[in-house]
């Protein structure tokens, strides 16, 4: 089911689906793990230990940084599972280590907000 | 990915840990766009300096990073949280500066060339026609892609820190070709830099790495910039062509209609408390025009513009950078609009600015409202 692994990693946890894509600076704050931009459907919500599942990054090269940042602060998700790839999620994910896939458009669709599921 | 053995040993740790950092970044962004290898390149410039932004989490990682890397290739960088020269008047932290000087230092040992500018492009001269670069900066990449005919992807800030290391980044997307699965036509009348905006935030939304625009022919340098900030700043779209013909599969308008759901997504006042000019930075273009407009004229409130400090030496040897302190502009070097934290809410409660970039992370890092109006409107509503 799944179409790349791009950081690995084995967990299981409840999806944070969002249907927006991320601008991880400017939507995030670096340490709380909080969604800040009052216009993202996830506003309000905290992405700690959750299994963040969003379409993909946008925005700032400087969000691979934040995603970093909550990783150093522990507040990061457990993994995170987008629809297409993007440099800075990535990237950001390398370095924290925070598992990320990429999954096949049907399987990803399944997914629902709160859903227990396990990748890896 | 294939990687050649000495790529594979630094990928192991074998020349040592900041190397392995590096070769860990790009063999996940390589896999990510699915590269076949990775190629060299020959000018990076990379994101991340500004201590507002990547915290204290970024700058331990840099000062680590720092020990023992060493750029391989010229390496600009992005602009920093302060201009030093003004740095008391606005009231930052001891610790804010402390962090931002270790940040500065720790890319000076590693051999930043300091341009503390997210205008590479306006202050260097760029190297020969399909170059490969890596710049992180957004709109640096969409205007090397698009105007400066290099060849980049939209880097991240760790993917371009990557290729500054080891000279090299994964051979895929915009690098090799990408024709625009997507045309936009543009249906505005009389456009304008923030016109420009509007449509660059629209196209950065609906298209994927590259896009065409029809309907637009010369461009100036404040439209483009305006352009390839707001498209670097709502998406993941890397390059635009201007071309009436493209054969683009998805064609969409962007009419008066489209205009106005962008602007009323990021307009939030009718005026502001305090004017900013300059995200991106001001070039000297910018800065020599803005004086003509201003002769005779003074600001009725604050007016801060961002521009490079070679730029600001410039314009002040030619004496442009005197006309527009008297009419009440500050000039400010190696910071910009984009996530200051010289602007904030203890002082302001809203800013008035013609770039959409600024207005976007005002709004959403700085916590203010935007009152978004194009140069020339800002200069006869703002001064008299």
């Amino acid at each position: 089911m799944t179409q790349k692994i791009i950081v690995k990693g084995k967990v299981t946890g409840k999806a944070l689906k969002s249907n927006q894509p991320i601008n991880f600076l400017g939507t995030i704050d670096k340490k709380t793990g909080e969604i800040i931009d009052k216009k993202h459907d996830l506003y309000g919500k905290k992405i700690k230990d959750s299994i963040l599942v969003f379409p993909n990054g946008i925005g700032s090269s400087v969000g691979a940084y934040t995603i970093y940042s909550i990783k150093s602060n522990n507040v990061s998700p457990l993994a995170m599972v987008c629809q297409k790839v993007d440099l800075t999620v990535a990237s950001g994910c390398a370095l924290a280590n925070i598992p990320l896939f990429i999954l096949e458009p049907d399987e990803y669709d399944k997914i629902k907000d709160g859903d227990e599921i396990s990748l890896g | 990915m294939e990687l050649t053995r000495e790529e594979e040993k630094s990928l192991n740790g074998e020349h040592g840990e900041s190397l392995q950092t590096a070769y860990r970044i790009l063999s996940a962004v390589g896999e990510a766009t699915d590269a076949e290898k990775l190629v060299p390149i020959h000018w990076a410039h990379v994101s991340g300096v500004n201590y507002n932004t990547i915290g204290d989490a970024g700058e331990e990682f840099l000062a680590n990073l720092s020990k023992n890397a060493k750029f391989k290739v010229r390496t600009t960088v992005n602009p920093m949280g302060y201009d030093k020269d003004s740095v008391e008047k606005f009231g930052l932290d001891e610790n804010f500066i402390q962090k931002q000087e270790s940040i500065r230092k720790s890319y000076g040992k590693m051999g930043m060339t300091p341009s503390f500018s997210c205008i590479p492009y306006e202050i260097y001269d760029l190297p020969g026609e399909d170059t490969q670069v890596s710049f992180a900066e957004s709109n640096a990449a969409i205007y090397a892609n698009s105007i400066g005919h290099l060849k980049t992807n939209k880097e991240s800030a760790f993917s371009a820190l990557a290729s500054a290391i080891t000279g090299k980044s994964p051979y895929s997307d915009l690098r090799k070709d990408n024709s625009p699965s997507m045309s936009i036509s543009m249906k505005v009348q009389d456009p304008n830099e923030l016109t420009f905006g509007l449509l660059g935030y629209f196209a950065g939304k609906v298209a994927d790495k590259s896009v065409a625009i029809s309907g637009v022919k010369n461009l100036d340098k404040r439209c483009n910039k305006s352009l390839c900030a707001s498209m670097g700043t709502s998406g993941s779209c890397g390059k635009f062509v201007l071309d009436d013909n493209s054969n683009a599969s998805e064609k969409v308008d962007f009419d008066e209609n489209e205009m106005q759901n962008v602007f009323d997504e990021l307009n939030t006042a009718d005026s502001g408390d305090l004017i900013t000019l300059g995200s991106p930075q001001l070039g000297l273009e910018e800065m020599t025009d803005l004086a003509v407009m201003l002769k005779g004229r003074s600001f009725k409130k604050r007016c801060l513009i961002f521009c490079p400090r070679t730029i600001q030496e410039q314009a002040r040897s030619l004496g442009y950078a005197g006309q527009l302190e008297s009419a009440g502009c500050e000039l400010m070097s190696d910071c910009c609009t984009c996530l200051t934290p010289l602007v904030t809410k203890k002082d302001v409660d809203s800013v008035t600015t013609n770039s959409i970039k600024g207005a976007y992370y005002f709004k959403n890092s700085n916590g203010l409202d935007v009152n978004l109006k194009p140069l020339s409107e800002i200069v006869s509503d703002e001064t008299s």
